[in-house]
């Protein structure tokens, strides 16, 4: 029983850093009809820069942190779509998959080169302190990775629903024309959403760094696993991206420990065909509805 | 003037023409540099310990060349990078033997060599591996020397520790699924059955796996009296992060990987603890060996590993039997190396003894060690088997 609750604990922990991402491959299809495959990648950079900070620039982690959100935003938010998505968005959707499947790579390698091809260790936002719950140690990180993703999405969902702001982003993915002869920016909306998707995945970099390290290989696995999840709980809703990410992130844990260890990754993709074959629209999903 | 007495003073004059060429030529080749090529994981999974073998590697030999170099000649070292891929690897060495070297340095990972050694062999270029698998020295393969000590040699010490000191009735095996890591799981598992201690789980890893949550839980869950860690330097890292996450309380036993600096650099406070057998440590109590690490560290802002050293070593055990054998000549050193003997007196830089066999394998002191407040802290000096 207490092996079990630590599982499905570190298990919730990896699959809210999945759901984080997977909302941004949510948001971004929804607005812009983008496919961002270098998300994982997008998810590995931002721990380099708070490193840079607090190496280079001699800050504290909050203050590395919060200078490493700024750079995922000002790049991988309004750099990404002003350099990247613009110009190719008009070419279709695949072009556009290639495109960001190239950036993926040239991000790995930048990063590489630039800053190393070792893992570096990265600070954890909270001491590694394990409590006891029911017989199984639970530990303060994960329930700190869980509790952050969960202010996140929550933050999101009030900025989305409750905000004039939040509902002009919603009315310009559901029928861009209309928004458009309403008078609300739609381009503006669309670049708003490429900036939240960047903060998330820095949040999600923060987060999951101090346990993965901080590497330039780690966003192939995250991408994917993002991606699944995003399919499994449904593209077109964000209750399915964090449907999906908890659901792979419990599921992968469990599969590893009283299935096989060596299928691990397998199992993940066992389940994206399942979904697909059973309830394509994803277990949250709605068939033929656009909403952020 | 007589038909004899022209041919001879053209003779002499084409002499005095061709004198200099000559002369000069032979200048040119005492000058020539003696060529190694560093064939090495400086990318991928392997990137961490590769990198340290080729600093170190890079510091010896910039310390012989600023000492006049082997036999006057000064030594030009050359990187390839094999990604840690075995396929990449190959294809380095090729690149490498088209360069003509001396001899050839790396790779670590098991995997490349066994993929590449045999282009060594034909090249008749000795090799120089830090890879540990146990069967790569049992290929007849006359031209590959181990930098490292090998499985067989590491694991048979470890077992004497899991049985005498730490006494564990039952162990748990967590290794990496690589060439490396089955050498290392098959030679710890026959060491196991002979001490006749049971194997509570046997859970193999994936190379770059990120989340050990499932792993810690299985190691846990089966109640051993010791956790054995094998695994690369990342990976372990991840590993001892999550068992302290966990509350792991039985102690973590590795083999030379699991108690590297690196690995404690990554870890951080979770390495405290951490404990087991390294063939090679900077901390070892030589003064030839912490002048080396202080030098290391001095150059590279950061404490070198047992990759390090063994590169370090292979460098200047190269020299000193280069120098014994008073020629730069490949078969020769290769021929030195069988049943040869370096030892400090010969060159002070090659820290401590070592001899080789007929198979290539390396052999010397080793070391028991523990983490301590997030060092390695030698525990006891393990003499050389053929001691």
């Amino acid at each position: 029983m207490g092996d079990l609750i630590h599982l499905i604990t570190a298990g919730l922990a990896t699959g809210a850093i999945y759901a984080l991402v997977a909302i941004g491959f949510v948001l971004l299809w929804q607005t812009s009809q983008t496919i961002n495959f270098a998300q994982g990648q997008f998810v590995m950079l931002p721990a380099f820069f708070v490193l840079a900070a607090m190496k280079q620039g001699g800050l504290p982690l909050w203050a590395a942190v919060l200078v490493g959100i700024a750079a995922s935003v000002l790049l991988l938010g309004v750099g990404f779509k002003k350099l990247i998505v613009d110009p190719m968005r008009r070419h279709g959707v695949l072009p556009l998959v290639i495109a960001t499947v190239a950036l993926g790579l040239l991000l790995e390698e930048s990063t590489k080169t630039l800053f190393s091809a070792q893992a570096e260790a990265f600070p954890a936002l909270v001491p590694s302190t394990t409590f006891n719950v029911l017989g199984a140690p639970v530990s303060l990180q994960d329930l700190s990775i869980i509790g952050f993703a969960i202010v996140a999405v929550v933050a999101l969902q009030l900025f989305l629903t409750r905000t004039t702001t939040g509902r002009c982003m919603q009315a310009a993915a559901q029928n861009p024309e209309v928004a458009r002869i309403l008078g609300i920016p739609v381009e503006r909306m669309i670049l708003l959403t490429f900036v939240i998707n960047a903060t998330l995945v820095a949040i999600a970099s923060v987060l999951i760094s101090p346990i993965y390290l901080a590497k330039f290989s780690n966003g192939g696995a995250l991408g994917v696993a993002a991606f699944v999840a995003a399919i499994v709980g449904g593209f077109n809703q964000i209750r399915g991206a964090i449907v999906g990410g908890l659901l792979l992130g419990v599921v992968s844990n469990l599969a590893a420990a009283y299935i096989s260890a060596q299928y691990r990754d397998a199992i993940p993709l066992i389940l994206l065909i399942l979904v697909i074959l059973f309830r394509p629209r994803g277990l949250a999903g709605r068939a033929e509805e656009r909403t952020v | 003037m007589t038909i004899f007495t022209r041919t001879a003073a053209s003779a002499v004059a084409l002499l005095a023409l061709t004198l200099p060429l000559t002369l000069t030529a032979t200048a040119g080749s005492a000058a020539e540099p003696i060529k190694i090529a560093d064939v090495i994981e400086l990318s991928g999974t392997g990137a961490t310990t590769g990198t340290n073998w080729r600093n170190a590697a890079a510091m010896a030999i910039d310390e012989i060349n600023a000492k006049g170099g082997i036999l006057g000649r000064q030594v030009q070292m050359t990187d390839y990078d094999t990604q840690t891929n075995p396929g990449v690897s190959r294809a380095q060495i090729q690149k490498a033997l088209d360069g003509e070297p001396y001899v050839i340095l790396g790779p670590i990972f098991s995997g490349s060599v066994k993929a590449n050694m045999n282009l060594a062999q034909q090249a008749e270029i000795p090799q120089f591996v830090g890879a540990q698998a146990e069967e790569l020295t049992h290929l007849g393969d006359d031209y590959l020397f181990r930098a490292n000590l090998s499985q067989g040699a590491g694991m048979a010490k470890i077992a004497n520790y899991i049985h005498d000191d730490i006494k564990a009735k039952s162990i748990a095996v967590v290794w990496v699924n690589n060439d490396f890591g089955k050498g290392g799981h098959d030679a710890i598992l026959k060491q196991m059955a002979s001490a006749g201690i049971k194997i509570a789980a046997d859970i193999s890893t994936e190379s770059g796996q990120a989340d050990f949550a499932a792993d810690v839980v299985k190691a846990k869950s089966a109640n051993p009296d010791a956790i054995f860690v094998y695994s690369n330097e990342e990976e372990s890292a991840r590993f001892l992060r999550e068992a302290k996450k966990q509350g792991v309380a039985v102690p973590l036993v590795g083999e030379t990987t699991l108690l590297g600096q690196k690995v404690i650099d990554l870890a951080g406070d979770a390495a405290n603890g951490a404990r087991g057998h390294v063939s090679l440590s900077p901390d070892a109590p030589i003064p030839a060996v912490q002048a080396f690490r202080d030098n290391f560290k001095k150059r590279y802002d950061n404490l070198p590993d047992h990759a390090a050293m063994q590169a370090y070593m292979a460098v200047y055990a190269i020299k000193a039997m280069t120098e014994k054998l008073g020629k730069v000549d490949s078969k020769a050193l290769a021929a030195a190396f069988h049943g040869g003997t370096v030892t400090p007196a010969m060159e002070p830089n090659v820290l401590m003894d070592a001899s080789w066999d007929k198979n290539g394998d390396v052999d010397r002191d080793s070391f028991l060690a523990e983490v301590v407040d997030g060092k390695q802290k030698i525990v006891a000096v393990l003499p050389r088997l053929a001691k």
